[in-house]
């Protein structure tokens, strides 16, 4: 990726997450989960940028790493020009004001003994310093974006639907008004009629308050749906990445073109053809030489078993890491 | 008998405190030999309760409070309410099996494969010798392609992926031959590369078997390519039941319609999603009128009074909605 360009809000740069394995009495470190394996991308401001790929392909990782829940082993992370690797714990605490974390499981994310006005006017104490009526003045404002009523305020997380108890995560995380979000399969343990609910709630906010956003998802019509641009992710590095139309219309990565054609249609006179992945996803402590994917691609050669391909541009603001991609 | 299970009137109730609730109200099924039925609904709806009470394994305090299932077995007919524990254990795994949603959490931990697969097998044929079970369990395993049989025999569970897993659940439930096969929500779990390997795999094992299945999922992409016949669940009762391609074509009730817009409107044209407003009515909080009129669009002032029945809309294809029982004025 080139220099600090003016339009891009976050930059992150062959980002590096190694988690060691410990065996042993003395708890020797004798190897590493290679989480996630030098991954860039660029965010714009009010970009929605969608990371897909299947479980522990370190999708999630990555968006922990940004903002340093997990500690990256390397790489950087720019934010509005700031290199977050270099700041204090202190200084990345204060940061998180104008970043913050939507959680997939809004059944364990909300602390069960704290009703709503605890949880929604925490973070505003925490970052804010506010008079009493102006705090209640925001949470009651917030209230009303996420489309429920000062009078539930007195409640507590059980007494809600797991909808409700989504919108409240969100809102926690939007009250600092913060101009970039990850959010983590935010809709994923919901059912599918109240998904539809809550990704309208999360891209009228998006528009409202001109967010930034990473989404982590492993469904591919959500992804389609609510992103700008996409990456896809296997066995913790990018396999492509672009705009997402020009992604799902002209897949040209053949780990892409077999998870898009894994999705069942809807149309029970004309099936997918899926094709088919033979075999598991490797085991990230010992990822195999070359390209990740060479051991369960249909064109692999001798080529992709020696060397790892680069990101490379293959059509305008679309990039793949295949050998056989833009030749 | 014509049809494999017959299922009549079946409800299920729960106790909360001194209260009968309840959850699953007089639901009536065929399903026919050699078919694959799918069951969809959202969380709650009762298709898994409905899998459980066929096999006899609803939790206290859940009971089947009325109802038959009928069932035909290989020596006749018959009536799995009625059965005792003995009798229901010489169906179980025998001639019903099931599959459930997590092969991470079915299979046990601290025994191999091999006994696991071994367990299924002498339970039903206790005069069988080891080398025929491993022999046969061996041939499953085969036929549910894991790769390295002979090493996935000995190997515990958690040394194997979610995919390996599921296929072993499959190949224990397949391995007395089974003529329906259970699975509640068998690929949920699962990412989306190995979900179409199961279902490949489930599909070719029922045309080579001739087993039955019944697939309990609430992702509609997956009835669509796996059953031919379809009944939509929602709080407790069917709303709707027809064949796959007539439920797809020509879908009659708002609430189908309602799921089937929300997931084809992903990607689509317009920017903002088509929502079924409301939540799931829970159980026990059931209106006296139809259980979707607080959330149905085209709601009538009936709708809130009277329950409608399931009728016929089409030849074939059942629909509790009075915009589609044929005696409503235009």
């Amino acid at each position: 990726m080139s220099g600090q360009k003016k339009d891009t809000l976050l930059d992150v740069r062959n980002l590096q997450v190694y988690f060691p394995i410990r065996r042993g009495l003395m708890k020797r470190v004798v190897g590493h989960v290679h989480a996630v394996e030098s991954v860039s991308f660029s965010v714009r401001p009010r970009e929605v940028f969608a990371l897909v790929g299947e479980s522990g392909c370190g999708k999630s990782t990555t968006g922990s790493a940004i903002l340093r829940l997990i500690e990256p082993t390397g790489g950087q992370v720019f934010f509005k020009g700031d290199d977050l690797s270099q700041l204090t714990e202190e200084e990345m605490r204060l940061k998180r004001r104008d970043m913050q974390f939507i959680f997939q499981n809004p059944y364990s994310s909300l602390n069960p003994r704290m009703n709503v006005w605890k949880l929604l006017s925490e973070p505003l104490k925490v970052h804010f310093n506010l008079s009493p009526q102006e705090l209640r003045a925001r949470v009651e404002d917030m209230l009303k974006l996420i489309g429920m009523t000062p009078d539930q305020l007195e409640r507590y997380p059980h007494q809600f639907s797991g909808g409700q108890k989504q919108r409240i995560s969100i809102a926690r995380a939007l009250i600092t008004h913060p101009s970039f979000v990850v959010a983590d399969e935010p809709v994923s343990a919901l059912d599918v009629s109240i998904q539809a609910q809550i990704l309208n709630l999360m891209m009228e906010l998006q528009q409202e308050m001109e967010l930034s956003m990473i989404f982590i998802s492993h469904d591919l019509n959500v992804v389609r749906h609510i992103s700008n641009s996409v990456g896809v992710m296997y066995l913790g590095s990018l396999m492509e990445t672009g705009d997402t139309e020009e992604v799902y219309r002209h897949p040209a990565h053949p780990y892409t073109q077999a998870l898009l054609s894994a999705v069942p249609s809807h149309d029970p006179l004309n099936k997918s053809k899926h094709i088919v992945l033979e075999g598991d996803v490797p085991n990230p402590a010992a990822p195999p030489s070359g390209c990740p994917f060479h051991t369960r691609c249909a064109r692999c050669t001798a080529e992709c078993k020696q060397t790892k391909p680069e990101l490379k541009e293959i059509a305008p603001n679309h990039f793949a890491a295949c050998h056989h991609c833009g030749q | 008998m014509e049809n494999l299970l017959e299922i009549r009137n079946l409800k299920i109730t729960t106790l909360r405190g001194k209260n009968t609730v309840r959850l699953l109200d007089k639901v009536d099924l065929n399903v026919k030999k050699k078919c694959s039925f799918g069951v969809v609904g959202e969380s709650g709806c009762g298709k898994s309760i409905t899998a459980n009470a066929i096999l006899g394994l609803l939790p206290y305090p859940l009971r089947v409070s009325e109802g038959s299932i009928l069932y035909d077995s290989k020596a006749g007919e018959k009536e799995l309410l009625s059965l005792s524990k003995k009798e229901m254990r010489e169906v179980r795994g025998q001639e019903i099996s099931m599959i459930f949603q997590e092969p991470m959490t079915s299979l046990d931990p601290i025994f191999t494969v091999e006994m696991q697969m071994f367990e299924a097998l002498s339970f039903h044929h206790p005069h069988m010798s080891r080398s025929e079970m491993r022999e046969r369990s061996l041939e499953m395993l085969r036929r549910v392609n894991i790769p390295r049989p002979e090493q996935t025999l000995s190997s515990y569970a958690h040394q194997l992926s979610g995919g390996q897993l599921q296929r072993i659940m499959i190949a224990i439930a397949l391995i007395n031959d089974p003529r329906l096969l259970l699975a509640d929500e068998p690929t949920t779990a699962l990412d989306v590369t190995i979900q179409a390997q199961i279902l490949k795999l489930m599909n070719s094992l029922k045309e080579q078997n001739d087993t039955s299945i019944i697939m309990i999922t609430h992702d509609l992409g997956v009835i669509a390519e796996t059953c031919e016949e379809v009944a939509v669940f929602y709080a407790g009762q069917i709303v709707e039941q027809a064949n796959v391609v007539e439920l797809f074509k020509n879908t009659a009730h708002p609430y189908t319609l309602g799921l089937l817009k929300a997931v084809t409107s992903l990607g689509g044209e317009t920017r903002k999603l088509y929502t079924i407003p409301g939540i799931v009515p829970p159980g026990g909080q059931w209106s006296q009128g139809c259980r979707f009129a607080d959330r149905c669009e085209k709601c009538m002032e009936r709708c809130r009074k009277e329950m409608p029945a399931l009728t016929e809309a089409a030849p074939g294809h059942l629909c509790r909605c009075f915009l589609h029982s044929g005696e409503v004025e235009a």
